[in-house]
């Protein structure tokens, strides 16, 4: 046993490298987070910056070869997952961490009933027979709010819409009251009155459950009302990590900066051109020397271009990755500063 | 709907209705099919465009916002109705007349993978338009596919490359230049960033902007994005199961949106802010979009509509300009009582226009 | 300025399925059998001929009772009953039987092709129409068919344009059997072929790209030709690769029965007929044409996988 701090989760300087035909891909390059007990945190990257690749290495579900965890350490609740063999990582998945995916329409299988796809799992993991299996497949189903559940249970997945069809996956992620839930872009493939029912019901279940959550995403908005604290990743690398008030108020990286920036707001914004982030995103098998982000940064000064940048800390809880984390900090405070004289402006969001 | 000069495209009573033939095998083969299964994807739109603005067209999967924008270019037929556009009905026009008409009419597609063809070089597919329509010849064309790369932002010297040589962005400006080839008037975007990075779409909403004040065109920008839509979007109108359910000026129809569902969908965008996240109130619809085969009978949103009242049910609403040009299809608000909440609350019935759902049948 | 610059080449598809292919060390090998036994087919019986004097009908006139040869410097792989040189055999038999399997393919090519190609892109009633008659041809047993064909037709009864087709070649009765064989396998080979096409373009008609070429105003058979076919092709040649040895293997089992392909003209499959009457006492009649026909398919179907793994657009993604 490992001492854990009251964290259900440690990662600790976590690498995951492909081998690819264009040469050694990193698609994880170095991350290092903690994850309490009850806390959400949400790791935020455009395609390509490796937020999926961490979450399956913790699950250790990356495909070897051509991936491998290279180096790193994930301590689950005491426990060295990397160390575990294969036959005890697969009673850790599914029962102490579950797993929701993007895709509600495929993640399920088509071929068997909804109840047999729920009935599966806890009697796997938690020995149930048959009846009482079936009895905690409809609990389970009444708890993300399927209506009609004793009969709907019985369905297969294509009489299930989208929305319900993701219900009914976090019906099967949490049907073993799981310490932790990886939601890997939980409402991407979902419409916004679904996506906000199901963020809803991933918040509710998390406080009468008190599971951990990690949320990956694209969408910042997302995040932002879910979180506690935020990771945001760009081509590998740990670019930003902050509580997520902190992370919005004040950013110390020039690439959350713009990204903050380049979502359209409708609270900051008067008919001007939106920000945009100039270039294109990173070919991870090919990155540049020096700062990853330096041929899109704004900001970027020789020594960028040249020099990989350091893990600036800026307080307690706050890093940054980027040779003037600490300017760019001041600099977000300052603006704060300047936009708090206006504070009411929160509450006459338009969309507030 | 007031006409004047300004209206570049105009839309009356467009319906795209797909047949799905009978209800099950038996009744196919009995020949007695009682129930017809019918999808009203586009179901009598009625709008006009005017020149020179965008008109966001908002909506979730399945609400038909595609299916209007592939109807207005004749992608789809038209089941019915007309779509006006320089005095002469598209929705009956003949395929070579149409196809005239596309020299002004445009589209941009959703998935930049999947709208360049892969064995066409980047300067064949922009040339393409140029070369059907003869629009340059010889040496010209190619001056003028790499004129058009560098307008959307592309190196010009990349005329031979091939599509997946290209990252989402850069393809999507590849559809742009496509699509401006043919000098168009009207563009039909639909959903043009929905498939790209966060970074990236800013850059294409930026350049379809610019491309806007340079060129003067006009655009129905579709997306499910609402906070996008906001952002490019002169008026907005808002679609719900094959029916336009409000319409009107961008901001005024996200600050005080008049019909529950519009109300709905803008409250569940999320914000960037935690601030704001944590402090705003949202309205959770129950519910998923129906099945556009045999939808709810009169108002289509009326199984997840918490104002919905008996009424509702028998009266399909119609689109009635409820303030100075924002017009909603809701019968509990009126021009004399706008707010329905406060409607709610005095226990107003249906005051609204509507066509009740007997007469419309004959 | 930058209009003097020069214009960056971009690589193409094909290219790239190329480069690909050639990684593949499996489908190489097939390629490299391929070229070996197509060159060897075409120029080796006449070096044989220039050589040593044998041709694949030659017949020593000695009178020896026992006229099948073990594998010799003289005859690299031996002899038959009649003391035919088994090479000189092996290569003439090599023409007929890939000229078999290249020209049903072709015709399975033309034929499907067309045939899918119609249906899949008119669609609807004519669409439905055109494939039950597939389904119906389908459901006759093929080989049954050709057997059926061949009896009918082969021998004195061949048709009056096929009789003309072989004395124009200069050859009699058993030319025109084997033109027969090429037609009868050719035509009842098409049918998987016209389902391949069919489903390719059936996919691709709905493809953005096609949408936006029509949204461009490009005409219809611009569409077809542009658009449609250079993307269907890859599936059409992986298939016809894989056709092409199938349909060899059809002509060998039907020579073997005695149906196919008749003496003094050989196939592989009319070699392995003869060897295997005498597989206790002359083994190398049966061995030879064996492990070349073997050789041949395998790599034949290497390169078939290979092709199908280079052409293969999944696997571009990352």
């Amino acid at each position: 046993m490992i001492e854990t701090n009251g964290h259900i989760l440690t990662v600790n300087d976590l690498r995951t490298y492909f081998q690819t035909e264009d040469g050694v891909v990193k698609a994880v390059d170095g991350i290092t987070f903690t994850l309490a007990k009850g806390e959400t945190l949400g790791i935020v990257g455009e395609s390509g910056s490796g937020k999926s690749v961490t979450n399956l290495s913790i699950m250790r579900l990356i495909p070897e070869p051509p991936g491998k965890i290279v180096s790193g350490d994930i301590i689950f609740d005491g426990i060295d997952v990397r160390k575990l063999s294969i036959d005890d990582v697969r009673s850790i998945r599914g029962k102490r961490i579950a797993m929701i995916f993007q895709d509600p329409m495929t993640s399920l299988n088509p071929f068997l009933k909804i109840s047999t796809q729920l009935m599966e799992v806890t009697e796997l993991h938690l020995g149930h027979t048959k009846a009482q299996a079936h009895r905690h497949a409809v609990k389970m189903l009444e708890t993300v709010g399927i209506p009609d559940a004793a009969n709907r249970v019985n369905s297969y997945p294509h009489e299930f819409s989208g929305g319900m069809r993701q219900r009914v996956m976090i019906a099967m992620a949490l049907s073993c009251d799981p310490e932790l839930l990886i939601a890997d872009e939980p409402t991407t493939a979902l419409d916004v009155t679904i996506q906000a029912q199901i963020l809803e019901l991933i918040k509710d279940l998390k406080a009468r459950m008190g599971t951990s959550v990690i949320l990956i995403t694209h969408d910042l908005g997302v995040v932002a009302g879910m979180t506690d604290k935020i990771i945001v990743m760009y081509a590998g690398k740990v670019f930003e990590q902050a509580p997520t008030r902190e992370l919005f108020a004040t950013p110390a990286n020039p690439y959350t900066k713009g990204l903050l920036k380049s979502v359209p707001d409708p609270a900051h914004e008067e008919g001007t051109e939106l920000y945009q982030i100039p270039g294109l995103p990173p070919d991870v098998a090919h990155l540049p020397p020096g700062c990853p982000f330096s041929p899109r940064c704004e900001r970027a000064e020789d020594v960028c271009h040249r020099e990989f940048p350091p893990f600036v800390q800026i307080n307690e809880n706050h890093w940054s990755l980027c040779h003037f984390a600490k300017e760019v900090y001041a600099e977000s405070v300052r603006e704060r500063a300047a936009a708090n004289l206006s504070e009411t402006q929160i509450e006459s969001h338009p969309l507030a | 709907m007031n006409e004047n000069g300004n209206t570049l495209i105009s839309l009356r009573n467009l319906q795209v209705h797909y047949d799905l033939g009978g209800g099950t095998l038996v009744d196919r083969i009995t020949g007695g099919s009682r129930v017809r299964r019918v999808v009203k994807a586009v179901d009598g739109v009625n709008l006009d465009i005017k020149r020179g603005e965008t008109l966001g067209l908002v909506g979730e999967s399945g609400c038909g916002k595609s299916t209007l924008g592939k109807a207005i270019l004749r992608l789809t037929e038209p089941t019915g109705g007309q779509v006006f556009y320089g005095g002469k009905d598209l929705a009956h026009a003949s395929s070579g007349e149409m196809r005239e008409q596309r020299k002004n009419l445009q589209m941009i597609f959703q998935d930049p993978y999947a709208s360049l063809n892969p064995r066409m070089t980047v300067g064949q597919i922009i040339a393409e338009p140029i070369r059907t329509f003869n629009l340059s010849n010889g040496g010209n064309v190619e001056a003028k596919v790499q004129d058009l790369m560098e307008t959307v932002g592309l190196n010009r010297r990349f005329t031979k490359r091939y599509p997946h040589e290209f990252s989402g962005g850069q393809r999507q400006r590849i559809g742009i230049a496509r699509a401006l080839a043919v000098d168009p008037e009207f563009i039909v975007a639909d959903e043009p960033i929905s498939a790209l990075d966060v970074s990236i779409q800013a850059q294409i909403m930026n350049l379809m902007e610019r491309l806007q004040r340079e060129k003067n065109l006009t655009y129905l920008f579709i997306s499910h994005d609402l906070r996008a839509i906001r952002h490019v979007a002169d008026r907005v109108a808002v679609m719900y199961l094959g029916k336009i359910v409000e319409l009107g000026d961008a901001k005024t129809v996200y600050a005080e949106p008049l019909m529950p569902y519009t109300k709905a969908l803008i409250s569940a965008v999320p914000i960037p802010d935690p601030e704001i996240e944590a402090k705003r109130e949202r309205i959770t619809l129950k519910g998923d979009v129906p099945s556009p085969i045999n939808p709810p009978s009169g108002c289509h949103f009326n199984t997840r509509c918490r104002y919905a009242i008996e009424d509702c049910r028998r009266i399909d609403p119609a689109l009635v300009e409820i303030k100075p040009k924002h017009y909603a299809a809701c019968i509990r608000i009126s021009p004399e009582r706008p707010h329905i909440d406060e409607n709610d609350a005095a226990g107003l019935g249906a005051i609204g226009e509507g066509i009740p759902e007997t007469e419309k049948r004959s | 300025m930058e209009q003097q610059q020069e214009v960056v080449k971009g690589a193409s598809l094909w290219r790239d399925a190329w480069k690909r292919l050639l990684k593949n060390k499996l489908a190489v090998f097939g390629l490299a059998v391929m070229i070996i036994m197509v060159v060897a087919v075409t120029v080796g019986p006449a070096i044989i001929r220039w050589t040593t004097g044998y041709t694949y009908d030659f017949i020593p006139p000695d009178g020896d009772l026992i006229k099948s040869f073990p594998p010799s410097l003289q005859h690299p792989m031996g002899t038959d009953d009649s003391g035919r040189d088994i090479l000189a055999r092996v290569l003439q038999g090599g023409r007929i039987s890939l000229m078999v399997g290249v020209i049903s393919t072709l015709v399975s090519l033309v034929v499907g092709v067309s045939y899918g190609a119609t249906a899949g892109y008119l669609g609807g009633k004519i669409d439905n129409f055109m494939m039950r008659v597939v389904d119906i041809i389908y459901a006759i047993p093929y080989i049954l068919l050709v057997i059926v064909l061949l009896s009918a037709f082969g021998g004195q009864n061949a048709p009056g344009w096929i009789q003309s087709i072989s004395g124009a070649l200069g050859s009699g009765q058993g030319l025109s059997q084997i033109i027969l064989l090429f037609f009868a396998l050719g035509l009842v080979s098409w049918l998987t072929m016209a389902r391949v096409v069919r489903g390719q373009i059936l996919s691709l008609k709905n493809q953005e790209f096609v949408m936006a070429a029509r949204a461009t105003g490009v005409s219809t058979p611009a569409i077809i030709f542009r658009h449609l076919v250079p993307n269907a092709l890859g599936p059409v040649i992986v298939y016809a690769t894989l056709t092409i040895p199938s349909v060899m293997l059809s002509e060998a089992f039907l020579s073997f029965l005695g149906i196919g392909v008749q003496a003094p003209f050989a196939s592989w499959g009319s070699l392995a007929a003869d060897g295997i009457k005498n597989i206790s006492v002359f083994p190398w009649q049966l061995i030879f044409p064996g492990v070349t026909m073997a050789l041949t398919l395998f790599s034949l179907n290497f390169l078939g996988d290979g092709l199908r793994d280079a052409l293969d657009p999944q696997t571009r993604k990352f």
